[in-house]
């Protein structure tokens, strides 16, 4: 199986934030803190774009590398997931992410700020699973009911896909096939790294 | 023994006991390792009973990987509305 990979069609999003209103109810989210958001670009203006942005579940997660307290894992899934109880709030990893993703909660006075929150991929944490714990620290763990999370299964028009990569990737195949455009896919690259030759052509012959 | 010196060994017990208690004391210190993770281990989302969570539709089988993503497979199959419509 490949790893758990989220994927946001910017030709479907119509920003209706059911995403981001499934992610919230799902997990219980505190106000001022945003797993998922949809930021539209150009808006207003005719050919506007919108897209579906949370943590992407790097393959070369910039947060685990600049984090000092080494609180970040990769599970067998490849979804980046972290330990609260070891966090300090730092808030180095907040300006390594390219997508804005940790979050962090400002609830005392002077701005100060609280344990780094970010999307699970409704994968809980490291706590018991389905436990009071691991619900108030990271929220529903869905993989482990066997089930993909509340976003992406949420999404009206099917913008947002989420699960197995290979899957994922064939669905989306699928669709800019019977479209005939948008095949760009917004985040892939810087999320789970670009090909070393990105002109290479398949040997002829050869399956694609 | 006198009450005099039941009370002087009580109080010996007492004192050793709380003496010697400073011992169990673990360091609530984390001794950080650069480069590896450093919190707790988490279980694998298969571990779990598939009926451990209410409404839950896929099915598979306790401890089975492969069983647990054949059912995650099918799940996200189910994104994809050409299925549905064709």
């Amino acid at each position: 199986m490949a790893r758990m990979k989220f994927l946001c069609d910017a030709e479907r999003c119509i920003e209706c934030n059911g995403c981001v209103t499934a992610c919230k109810q799902e997990n219980e989210v505190p106000w001022g803190v945003n797993r998922r958001r949809v930021v539209t670009i150009n808006d207003g203006v005719p050919g506007e774009k919108s897209i579906s942005v949370a943590c992407m579940h790097c393959s070369d997660a910039p947060c685990m590398a600049v984090c000092p307290t080494d609180v970040f894992y990769r599970t067998e899934q490849g979804v980046v997931l972290h330990d609260k109880d070891l966090c300090i709030g730092c808030g180095y990893c907040f300006y390594a992410c390219p997508f804005g993703a940790p979050q962090f909660p400002q609830e005392g006075v002077f701005g100060m700020r609280g344990k780094m929150d970010k999307c699970t991929f409704c994968a809980g944490g490291p706590e018991k699973d389905f436990s009071k714990d691991e619900f108030a620290k990271y929220g529903s763990n869905r993989l482990a009911q066997g089930k993909l999370p509340a976003c992406a299964e949420m999404c009206s028009t099917k913008a947002l896909l989420a699960g197995d990569g290979d899957t994922v990737a064939d669905i989306f195949r699928t669709r800019v096939v019977k479209r005939g455009k948008g095949s760009e896919v917004w985040g892939w690259g810087t999320a789970y790294g670009k090909p070393d030759n990105p002109n290479a052509q398949p040997p002829k012959g050869a399956k694609s | 023994m006198t009450t005099t010196g039941k009370v002087l060994l009580a109080g010996i017990v007492v004192l050793a006991a709380s003496l010697v208690s400073g011992c169990g004391e673990r360091s609530q210190v984390v001794v950080y390792k650069s480069g590896k993770y450093q919190g707790k281990t988490d279980t694998r989302p298969w571990d779990s009973e598939p009926g451990a969570a209410l409404y839950t539709t896929s099915k598979w089988t306790a401890v089975d990987k492969t069983s647990w993503e054949t059912a995650i497979r099918t799940r996200s199959r189910g994104q994809n509305e050409y299925n549905r419509t064709e």
